[in-house]
Parts: C-alpha cells; structure tokens; sequence
C-alpha cells in the first residue's frame, strides 16, 4: 500500500520529521491526494516493540546523537551532551509525550501586547489569533481523542492525581481534573481505553496513547499517497539559483547519500534539528543559512519554565501506578503579574520510575539526603511545573564545532534562565511545595528542570518577516516553498503542553499547502 | 561549549549483574582458607571478595581485590541504603572491575583513586579508608575527592549500576513492567483511602 516515489520526482512534498507536526502534516495532504516523502532520520518502532523499562526503552527511542550545551541552565552541567530529551523514530516525541492537550489561551497568543515590553525578552504577538485556530482545535481534539472534549470522558484519577486534588482542594484550586489527554479512556478510533500502565514515556504499549506512529503514519500509508522513509537522516535542503527549494539530501542506513527532488519542503524535525538543518544548507546565495534573511534562525529557542515538586508521605502512595501525567491544576496559568512575573504556569501529576528518579531527582547528588529520598520512593507523589518562558534572542541554537557520525556540525544549545523564568519557577516550587505540605508531606523536593521535553521557537512565526522566520501559515519569508511544520514555529510558548497546538497548526497547515498547490503559487 | 563526559546518560544500560558465582557456595571456612578478613564486611583473598558471613561473594578479574573491597565501600558510602546487603553494591560496581581487566588506564585511575582515599584516610589517623569506622568520617574523605575523575566515575556509574536492579526496585517499592500484568487497572492503581 505504501506509495514508492522516485528520488527525482520533483511533483513531491518532502517533510522532514514524523512526529506530531511532520506525522500530522504527512497524513493530512495524503488524505488531499498530495504525493508525501516523509524523511524519518529513527527507526520504527510500534506498541508491541516497546518496553515497560526506563533505561533499555531510553536506548531504543531517545535522540541520542551529539549535542552540545551552553548557558547558565544546569542541563549544561548535568547532561551536557543531553539538551533535550525527545524521540528519534517514526512517530518522533509523540511515542514518548505523556498525552496532555491543552489549547494555548487567547492573551498567550499576543504576548506582548498583555505583557508589554518585558527587559531581555523577545516577545511578539503570534500572526494567529486563537479564534482563527479554533476549528483547527477541534479538529486536532477529535482526532487525537482528547479526553473532556467530544463527549469522551475523563480518565480516572490515579493516587498520585488523588494527592494532588486533596491538595488542590485544601489550597482553594478551583480547576482540577484528570486532564484533557489523547489517551483513550474508552474504546475509539481503533485503539483500546488506557489500562492504567504507567510507562507512557516508555511508548504506549497498548496503543491507548495517541502517537503519529501508529494513527497518523499508516492512514497516510494507507491513501497511497505517503512513502515514510526510515533511518533517513537529512543533512541539508538543496535550492534552485531562483531561490526555491528543489531537494533534501539524507543518508540513509547503508551509507548512501540521497537527494530527493521536491515541489515543497516542510521542516518537522524538532526545534534543536530543524534549525540545524537550514544553518547547515547555508549556500553562496544564502550564506547564513536558509530563510535567515531576519537573522531569526536558531534564536528565541524556548524549553518552557519546568521544574518539578515530589511530596514524601507518612503512607505509600505508589505514584507510578498509572498514567504518568495522571491529572492538572490550571489555576495558576492566568496572566498576573501581581505574582511578580508575566504568564502562567499549569501543576500536573508526573511520576517516574526508579531508575530515572535516581538520575532526575538531584543530578550529581549523593549521600544520605539524596538516599532518604529514595528510600521513600514508595510514599512520594509528584507535580510537574510547566510554564511560559520568556524568548530570548540569545538563547537557542548554533553550529557547535562537534561534528556527527555524517560529518555535520551538531547543534549547540544555549539556554539562559530570563528573570521571569526563575520568578515562575520560585513560585511554582513555593506553590507545589505548600500544596504537598497541606495535605501532610513530611518532606518535599524541589526538583530542577530535567533535559528539555518542549522545545519551541528556534524558527519563530511573525507578521513582519523581519522578526521571525515564517509566517501564520508555517511558511518561510524568503522562501515560498518551505515550510516549518514544528513546535519551531512557536513566536511564544504559552504555558500550556505543545502537541496539541502543533498538530492544530499542522492540519491547518495542510490546508494552506494545498490551496497554495492549486493555484500554483508553490 | 561543553562537551565534557560528565554525562548521566551512558550509552549501554546493563542490568546490575547478580554477583554469582562458585564462590558463591562455599562457606565461610573454605573463603577464609583462600584469604582474609578485611575491615569488619569483608573476606578478600586471590581473585575475590566476599561477605565476611560469606553470603556473597564476588569474582575480582581487573582490580586488587583489595580495592574491590573498598569500591563496594564506596558505592555504599556514596549511596547509603540501610536496607540494601552489600551483593546489591558490589553488583553496582562489577562492571569496573570487569573494564579494568581490558583497560590498563580505567584500572589505574581506580587503583589511584582507592590509594589516594587511604592516604587520606591514615593522615586521619585510620589504618585505611575501609576501616575508618564511621560513616560521616568516609564521607567526609570522599568529599575532598568529589571532583575527581575518580570520583565522579564511581558516582556516576552507579546511578545506574545501582538503582537499575530489579532488585533494588523491590527494596525501594517499584513494582516496574506493568504491561504483562495487565496494567494497574485491577492492581491498586487508585487505591489509597488516607487522603
């Protein structure tokens, strides 16, 4: 069923990436009949291959080709080679994402006008509006299956989630609830209701979870019209001397490097490898890399303000019995700066296991504080703290001088806490901390951000293509037939889980591509 | 720009190995014939290093095994689990041993580094650091050492040599692999009533 294309068939949309933008983006114009290479630089791997185990499912899924680090965060420190913890495989991060799928609010899509000028902060409004994204929300929700929208209804509360709502309620949180997740709580689409695994970092081993690699891939596949190419890892994307793309080069698992002619390109490789990859084409025309006439590229990259919060009790809780992201509070992701920082921040259930708990907990940390920590690891409970981080045009990603095992400069990512990051984040921790101790934590553990999960904004939308790299549509300023399908695009982070608003965007992407295609302007 | 090893995440993750081996059953008596107590733990003799009740015992290829011995100490001074037998740490840091057989470097800088900690340990007044006898006097001679190579090889090493056994799992109350069970569904995964 799959669809062979030629390598010179320039009739072709080539996209780079497989996950929630790229998985999104490939099915939608295989659905309009539009002939899809997908470039996959992992392998494929399915429910039946994944394992309910940290460091071998680490192994088999995670991005572990050479990075480097910079900047003040304590990831450069602790994972220098390590930035960022996402998925190299069909499917891309969202074998590995937890499931949650929150719309971004109206003020985060116009940042700066709520925020106003902010010192050290590149802040733009988004060339969207949320009303305009809407009926692409719907979409998206419905056709991930998210839980508390469509009539699905919610998943139930695990302990950890009923620790976090005693809290919640002790607190005076109006807002908390099992989540709005693309996890199956009843049968649908194909897939079974969640059975409560735990592991959904691990990869879903029943398939309940939402991921591109076993919803969006194969009913591309399935049209004829999509070819995914595994082990495909691009190197560059080729332009014709108009300015036009024409091709991306890869090479694929036997060493052979391959140009496939396209008609249009779409990056979707994640916002550390898709920048990367348009710096890595720079050319005589274009010497500072691909659509970078703004100077854009790479800059303004966002990880989101993260940290998280584990609560000790006198009794076991055994937080890793379920979903992993088993529950939200949203309370505190209002715009209000009387808290003394700009945006908002959402507090949802995480757990991990063993393993990773030794590695996350307190990187580098030893002797007893750091052993009566786990040795409670029976009767903790765990938050996540997730907000809106501030875009920097210093932080994000350049050329390291390492080079990979194809002989390309690496991506360097440099990462700078703004002022408002650490403001969020003590108050977050100040938060998560007094809502354990209310319903009798005898310890809590202020926990550091872990390797970035949401990376955002290294090719970032704007109204005036001399702020950022694309437009409302993903689509480049300089170039017209290329596209950023990724979180890349992001202009801010907002404080909300990305996937949901990628995929949005990525639907309504398709559309627009396809229009574009019909009246030959691309 | 950093690209330093100091990295938590090695590349292979082995399972921690179970210590067994022949020397497993023997007893006490028979693992005395063949060598010596060491501090209060241990019996250390050619090619080995066991329990001094001889409950466990472990084959020593690349290292002293001497320094095998304080290795173990080592890793349960770095990560003190009161609930966790010695066969969990020396598990923890077999696979030292077994790089050091095939690496005359990496079998140096543990060679030097367990030197160096009983150099430190007798300008205290210790016999060695083995038998320094409290805890927080070891640790504090490891902290003089925290930066090291040596150091941060051993620590580094053993968030995952240690805290990757099952075995360590079930001390710590992590139930892991869930998908052959069924998931958590039917198996207490909402089951507190104390909130």
């Amino acid at each position: 069923m799959t669809a062979p294309f030629d390598v010179n068939d320039d009739s072709v949309v080539v996209i780079i990436g497989t996950g929630a933008g790229g998985g999104t983006l490939a099915n939608e114009l295989a659905q309009k009949g539009i002939s899809v290479v997908a470039l996959e630089a992992g392998g494929r791997h399915l429910p039946q291959d994944y394992l309910n185990d940290e460091w071998p499912s680490f192994s088999q899924l995670a991005w572990t080709d050479m990075r480097t680090t910079s900047g003040d965060w304590r990831v450069a420190k602790d994972f220098a080679n390590l930035p960022a913890w996402i998925v190299k495989a069909v499917g891309g991060s969202t074998v590995h994402w937890a499931g949650a799928s929150l719309r971004l609010q109206d003020h985060e899509f116009r940042a700066k006008t709520h925020y106003g000028e902010v010192d050290g902060a590149n802040l733009l409004d988004w060339p969207v509006t949320l009303a305009e994204l809407e009926p692409y929300y719907d979409k998206a929700e419905d056709k991930m299956g998210v839980t508390r929208t469509n009539g699905i209804e919610g998943l139930p509360g695990n302990n950890n989630f009923k620790v976090l709502k005693a809290g919640a309620d002790k607190m005076g949180y109006k807002d908390c609830h099992s989540g709005r997740m693309a996890i199956n709580s009843v049968e649908r689409d194909g897939r079974p209701a969640c059975r409560q695994l735990g592991f959904c970092f691990q990869g879903c081993k029943m398939g309940a979870k939402w991921s591109t690699a076993y919803t969006e891939i194969p009913k591309g596949e399935l049209t004829g019209n999509l070819e995914v190419r595994e082990n495909a890892h691009v190197l560059m994307v080729n332009h014709d001397d108009t300015g036009k793309v024409t091709g991306v080069v890869y090479q694929d698992a036997d060493g052979n490097q391959i140009e496939q002619k396209a008609r249009v390109v779409c990056v979707a490789g994640n916002s550390i490898e898709s920048p990367r990859i348009l710096l890595n084409s720079a050319s005589s025309m274009f010497a500072d890399g691909l659509a970078n006439s703004s100077g854009q590229v790479g800059k303004n990259y966002m990880r989101h303000m993260t940290g998280s919060v584990y609560g000790v009790f006198e009794k076991p809780v055994n937080m890793y019995r379920g979903t992993t992201m088993a529950g939200i509070i949203t309370d505190e992701s209002r715009h209000d700066p009387s808290r003394g920082f700009v945006g908002g921040y959402e507090m949802e259930t995480l757990s991990l296991g063993v393993p990773f708990m030794a590695a996350f907990l307190n990187p580098g940390g030893w002797g007893r504080e750091f052993t009566a920590a786990m040795d409670m690891y029976e009767n903790m409970a765990g938050m996540w703290l997730v907000g809106e981080d501030m875009p920097q045009e210093s932080n994000g990603v350049t050329l390291s001088d390492a080079k990979d095992q194809f002989g390309m400069p690496v991506a360097n990512v440099h990462f700078d806490d703004h002022p408002n990051d650490i403001a969020m984040r003590n108050h977050a921790y100040k938060q998560g901390m007094a809502l354990y101790d209310s319903v009798g934590a005898t310890q809590t553990y202020p926990t550091p951000p872990y390797p970035s999960t949401h990376n955002m904004g290294t090719l970032r939308m704007s109204t005036d293509a001399s702020d950022g790299v694309v437009n409302g549509f993903g689509q480049s300023h300089d170039i017209a037939n290329l596209f950023v399908s990724d979180g890349s695009q992001f202009t801010t982070g907002g404080a909300e889980n990305p996937t949901l608003t990628i995929v949005s965007l990525a639907i309504r992407q398709a559309d627009y591509i396809a229009q574009q295609m019909t009246e030959k302007s691309i | 720009m950093s690209t330093n090893n100091n990295n938590e995440f090695p590349v292979e993750f082995p399972k921690g190995k179970s210590p067994s081996s022949p020397l497993m059953a023997m007893s006490r008596r028979q693992l005395l014939k063949r060598g010596a107590a060491v501090g209060s733990s241990f019996l250390v003799g050619g090619g080995f290093v066991a329990a001094s009740t001889a409950s466990w015992a472990v084959e020593v290829k690349g290292l002293e095994p001497q320094t095998m011995a304080a290795l173990v100490q080592i890793a349960r001074d770095i990560y003190p689990h009161d609930r966790f037998g010695d066969e969990l740490y020396a598990a923890a840091v077999k696979g030292h041993d077994e790089k050091a057989a095939e690496d005359p470097a990496f079998k140096q800088l543990l060679e030097a580094g367990v030197a160096a900690l009983n150099s430190l340990a007798q300008v205290r007044g210790h016999p060695d650091y083995l038998q320094t006898g409290w805890e927080s006097d070891r640790v504090d001679i490891l902290k003089t050492m925290e930066a090291s190579e040596f150091f941060q090889t051993i620590r580094g090493g053993l968030v995952v040599g240690l805290y990757n056994q099952p075995a360590v799992w079930t001390l710590l109350g992590y139930e892991g692999s869930s998908h052959e069970h069924g998931g958590y569904i039917t198996r207490g995964f909402d089951d507190i009533n104390w909130v």
